[in-house]
């Protein structure tokens, strides 16, 4: 990475964060209203021990939940990517589901499965990430050109080696793609249930503390937190790219 | 017993009853269509794509199609391809039936469908790691670089196809329909999305690649200079549903450069198949009105 691509994302953090010191410095506004950026390394140096923990937390079972929709998202999107039939009858049940705000499926699903509150907040995780990955998989599948397919087969191949030597290299892109706004919906699903329905553990938790003791500069603090972990495992999922799929934005050029 | 009609003496219109149109599947065709049938099932009922396609092709021949658009040109290279197999009628390879594909075509559209993950190298080489083969490695990537070579490619072999233009891809396209030695080259279009000055290139190219390789060529085009220019035999299509309509022998001692484009023998065979393709599209739009006038 050469130093201007570091340097340019630095500074205009360092001009956001100080534009929002100086919003809050000019409207004089009280931390119940708005917690500024120098109210919030105070709440850091307090509580670090709390945020590693319960950011681990967070992360992995983001994570987990990610990994979980990546699974499921590509068979149901080989599935229908596949089988017109297949597409037909599932994509409305699909776009129903992802319709049902997830915020009412949190205390179904704690009821559910009473205590189980990694799992619980793993599901969620999932349920909310998957919708966008099966579709562009389906999608990047249904669309290739017959022709692909056709080079290969009128050479005999098997529907496994054009899968493997074409459709599968060929979705990568949409699947990358796909997998970048997965990634952020994960985080939401995660700290929703944390949120939503606490039971002490992750960031979610950290923050709702922060409301019920009315300490402001925590609950920034954790929304800050949030974001770096977002940016974290966004810029993971686009090094994963690059390797995997570099040569689709080569392509674009 | 009626004879074929002749109209010019290297000319021959195909007649079901003619007793050389219906002889037995012969071995020196490479390729033998026999009153092929075909309609697809389409959300609209079933739809006639080709009704009465006859077609031989001669080994080492080179044959080129040409059709009004949609009459069922590219459903015949999938035929022949094996990737279908006709309702009624027969495609013989060899005079065997072909049921399935088999390693022996090499195929390239108008779209020369390169892996952009691939360089160009790798590209030309995918054939080879389907087809089974006795090469090694080396082996391989040096047939590899001949053709690309051959082609003028030389030195774009670590190349990616999105840094090549659309002329070099096709070209590219084209060894790799080669590179594991096909019986049979069915082009689709191939030069058809081209600009007019890379299209001459790319014939020029054709003829090397027919000179170099021994393969026997199926030819779908819309331009009729490129018909004469390539094949030995020019097969006419009618309008949907397709059938053969005519077929005109280009002379095998014609000049096979561009200045032959300005003789008075290709001035004739062209007028001829630009009338025949007339005939096609009338045909065409008849079968439009009577039908839509059916079902009013
Ligand atoms: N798989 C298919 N299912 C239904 N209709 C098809 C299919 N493939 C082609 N057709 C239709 O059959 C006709 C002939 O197609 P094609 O052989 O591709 O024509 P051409 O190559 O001469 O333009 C076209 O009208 C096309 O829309
Ligand atoms: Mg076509």
């Amino acid at each position: 990475m050469s130093m201007r691509k570091l340097l340019v994302p630095l500074i205009a953090l360092l001009v956001f964060l100080l534009l929002w010191e100086a919003l809050v410095w000019f409207n004089d506004w009280p931390n119940y209203k708005m917690a500024s950026p120098s109210d919030l390394l105070p709440a850091y140096q307090r509580y670090w021990g709390l945020f590693l923990t319960m950011g681990w937390q967070t992360l992995w079972r983001t994570v987990v939940g990610l990994l979980l929709a990546v699974v499921v998202g590509v068979l149901l999107g080989m599935v229908m990517g596949f089988s017109r039939t297949m597409r037909d009858a599932l994509y409305p049940l699909l776009v129903g589901f992802n319709a049902v705000p997830k915020a009412t499926v949190v205390p179904i699903v704690a009821l559910l499965f009473v205590g189980a509150h990694d799992f619980n907040t793993i599901l969620i995780a999932f349920m909310i990430s998957f919708f966008p990955i099966a579709v562009s998989v389906s999608i990047g599948l249904s669309t290739l050109e017959p022709e692909y397919r056709d080079i290969l087969r009128s050479l005999g191949a098997s529907r496994f080696t054009i899968f493997r030597k074409i459709a599968l290299p060929k979705t990568l892109p949409e699947f990358f793609g796909a997998l970048k706004v997965a990634v952020t919906l994960a985080f939401i699903g995660t700290n929703l249930m944390e949120i939503v329905s606490p039971h002490g553990r992750g960031l979610g938790a950290l923050f709702d503390s922060g409301k019920t003791n009315s300490d402001y500069p925590l609950m920034f603090a954790v929304l800050i937190a949030l974001a770096f972990l977002g940016i974290v495992l966004y810029y993971v999922v686009v090094a994963l790219e690059n390797i995997f799929a570099g040569w689709a934005e080569r392509a674009q050029d | 017993m009626r004879d074929c009609i002749s109209l010019i003496p290297s000319c021959r219109k195909v007649d079901l009853l003619c007793p050389d149109c219906l002889a037995p599947a012969s071995v020196d065709k490479l390729i033998e269509i026999r009153d092929v049938r075909h309609a697809y099932s389409t959300a609209s009922g079933p739809l006639p794509v080709l009704a009465g396609l006859e077609l031989s092709v001669r080994e080492g021949g080179f044959t080129a199609v040409v059709g009004p658009s949609g009459c069922g040109k590219s459903t015949l290279t999938r035929l022949v391809a094996g990737l279908m197999i006709p309702d009624s009628g027969d495609v013989y390879l060899h005079g065997e039936r072909v049921t399935t594909p088999r390693a022996t075509v090499g195929m390239a559209f108008q779209n020369p469908v390169l892996l952009e993950w691939r360089t160009i190298l790798q590209n030309v080489l995918l054939p080879l790691e389907i087809v089974p083969t006795t090469l090694s490695q080396r082996a391989k990537e040096e047939r590899a670089r001949s053709l690309l070579a051959l082609v003028g490619l030389e030195g774009f072999e670590d190349k990616r196809p999105s840094e090549l233009s659309g002329g070099m891809r096709q070209r590219a396209s084209l060894c790799r329909a080669l590179v594991h030695q096909p019986e049979v080259l069915i082009l689709d279009e191939p030069f058809g999305a081209l600009d007019a000055f890379t299209r001459e290139d790319l014939w020029q190219i054709m003829h090397e690649l027919k000179a170099r390789e021994p393969f026997t060529g199926i030819l779908i085009t819309h331009d009729l200079r490129e018909s004469i220019f390539l094949a030995d035999q020019v097969v006419v299509l009618s309008g949907r549903p397709a059938r053969t309509q005519y077929v005109l022998d280009v002379p095998s001692e014609a000049p096979r450069d561009l200045d032959m484009m300005y003789t008075a023998e290709s001035a004739d065979m062209l007028a001829t198949l630009r009338d025949q393709i007339r005939i096609a599209r009338e045909g065409e739009a008849q079968v439009a009105q009577t039908s839509s006038g059916a079902s009013q």
